[in-house]
């Protein structure tokens, strides 16, 4: 696969911000998947030279602006799940399509405990097993998620 | 840095740093500004400028919902708007007949008061606002509004709706300026019960129709019913307007303190429009300023568990204001009598009468 261009991998990452901040029905929202967490993982799995670590701290500070309450801490968190997706890109991109889900399933996990440790750091407790829904859902929908990524990038090239 | 900018077909190892490097300096980035953002509120003009820049983004998710409401508006049946009208019109004169005394009255209360002039409204101007943009998960409990600092607009302005309280402003961008609802599980909001006088905070359930009011022991004189309205403490929200009404109230023999839930008045949930109001400053009846910027609760907790005592981040600072305010209205004419401890939510006297009774039922 040629390596997708800059412009498509920030149009899909704000398409996912947009996908991220659309207002939902609460229960809805609950299950809504981390699109840009998605998104940004998978280019760091699949572009990561153009989309790595960078990509994930900038669109994690968009992430704090919509609903951060201290501005870094998606930031962190999606440098850390970048950081996971690109060290380890070899590996997750020659898995099957169904290992690759669980390893989502962790890395989601690992950005959402990141995100609640900084929650309950920074006096904002919320333990509501609510907010774990979505690693599960993000897992789900990995698979699609990463054949429309892939499939155009691929129109792309 | 020019170096890594010519190297344009370089292998993926020599990019110029590895990634646990990138990463490392990217936590440290982070972890900085979350400091810097939590314990200094350094980051006030960065927030500033990454709202503007996220407007049009909010604008542009809205635009949908926003469009499908203007078109079902435009093409509403002529009978529905005339039924509308009318319904308006009536509850116009509803209002101006029962303000025509107003007048009159607020001349008499300033009589009996022993001042010489009746005081003016303490709302001083209101600007209508609306929703561009709202999330009202369990988690968090917010509004976009599209006012912001070019309307004057700050931070920690109450906002409310045609009933009630609805919150405050917490981050203001130029164009935008995102309120904190008052049941946001972060938002506490010092109220008074209007049948009793009795004062507590309410704080925010993560959920649009319910507040919980975990503060108040379990003798304390509520009931189902009762009118909650602000207090006036906490340096935000002047005192007297009406918030939420109780629906329950639950006494445990076993929990020092009852548990009780109240109803915001304000429709949070389907309201399109808010106000944002100023209050004058020198009114007696104005939310008195605190040192802090926020008047909310930094570290309530939503539970409904029993605690011993909320935490109260300001009491250093409001300690200095029965003081301040006696010194500069020397005829305390503020209409509730001045504690010494204004964010107490515990009542000092627990009405013993009221107790005993329940006892011996």
């Amino acid at each position: 696969m040629n390596a997708p261009g800059r412009g498509r991998i920030l149009f899909t990452a704000f398409v996912a911000l947009m996908l991220t901040v659309l207002p939902l029905p609460p229960w809805l929202d609950v299950l809504r998947p981390a699109f840009l967490v998605l998104a940004v993982l998978f280019w760091s799995v699949n572009a990561p030279r153009t989309g790595g670590i960078a990509l994930g701290f900038f669109a994690g500070l968009m992430l704090d602006v919509f609903q951060g309450p201290v501005l870094g801490q998606h930031a962190l968190a999606l440098a850390l799940v970048t950081y996971i997706g690109v060290r380890e890109h070899q590996r997750i991109r020659s898995k099957p399509a169904f290992q690759q889900a669980l390893i989502v399933f962790a890395a989601l996990a690992v950005y959402e405990f990141v995100l609640f440790a900084i929650d309950g750091w920074s006096g904002h407790p919320v333990t509501s097993p609510l907010r774990w829904v979505h690693t599960v859902t993000g897992a789900l929908i990995w698979p699609p998620v990463a054949a429309i990524l892939a499939s155009g990038s691929r129109g792309h090239a | 840095m020019a170096a890594f900018g010519t190297a344009a077909g370089r292998p993926l190892q020599g990019r110029g740093g590895s990634p646990g490097f990138h990463f490392t300096l990217y936590a440290a980035l982070a972890v900085v500004a979350m400091y810097l953002d939590q314990r200094q509120h350094y980051l006030e003009r960065v927030r500033y400028v990454l709202q503007a820049a996220a407007y049009p983004i909010q604008l542009a998710v809205n635009s949908p919902p926003a469009a499908w409401a203007w078109i079902r508006e435009s093409f509403e049946s002529r009978e529905r708007l005339q039924a509308e009208n009318a319904r308006l019109r009536a509850g116009q004169r509803d209002l101006e007949l029962r303000s025509m005394r107003y007048e009159a009255l607020a001349r008499e209360i300033g009589e009996l008061r022993g001042l010489r002039a009746a005081l003016p409204p303490v709302a001083d101007r209101w600007l209508a606002a609306e929703i561009v943009n709202i999330q009202l998960s369990s988690l968090r409990q917010r509004l976009l509004i599209d006012r912001g600092a070019v309307n004057g607009v700050f931070k920690a302005q109450a906002v409310l709706d045609d009933r009630g309280l609805i919150g405050q402003t917490t981050h203001v961008g130029p164009w935008s300026a995102e309120v904190i609802l008052i049941t946001d599980p972060e938002h506490g909001v010092p109220v008074r019960i209007e049948r009793t006088g009795l004062r507590t905070i309410a704080v925010g359930a993560g959920d649009a129709t319910s507040l919980a009011l975990p503060y108040l022991p379990a003798n304390a004189d509520i009931q189902s019913g009762d009118l909650l309205v602000t207090s006036g403490l906490g340096g935000v929200f002047p005192q007297g307007y009406p918030v939420a009404r109780v629906t329950e109230v639950h006494r445990d023999a076993v929990q020092p303190l009852a548990q009780v839930r109240a109803a915001p008045l304000a429709h949070i949930d389907t309201d399109s429009e808010v106000t944002l109001v100023w209050f004058r400053a020198d009114h007696p009846a104005a939310p008195t300023p605190t040192g802090d910027s926020l008047g909310e609760l930094k570290s309530g907790t939503p539970s409904m568990q029993p605690q011993p005592a909320p935490p109260r981040p300001q009491s250093a600072v409001p300690r200095k204001q029965p003081a301040e305010s006696q010194a500069t209205e020397p005829k305390a004419a503020a209409p509730q009598p001045a504690t010494p401890q204004p964010a107490t939510p515990q009542p000092a006297t627990p009405q013993p009468d009221a107790s005993q009774s329940k006892e011996h039922q």
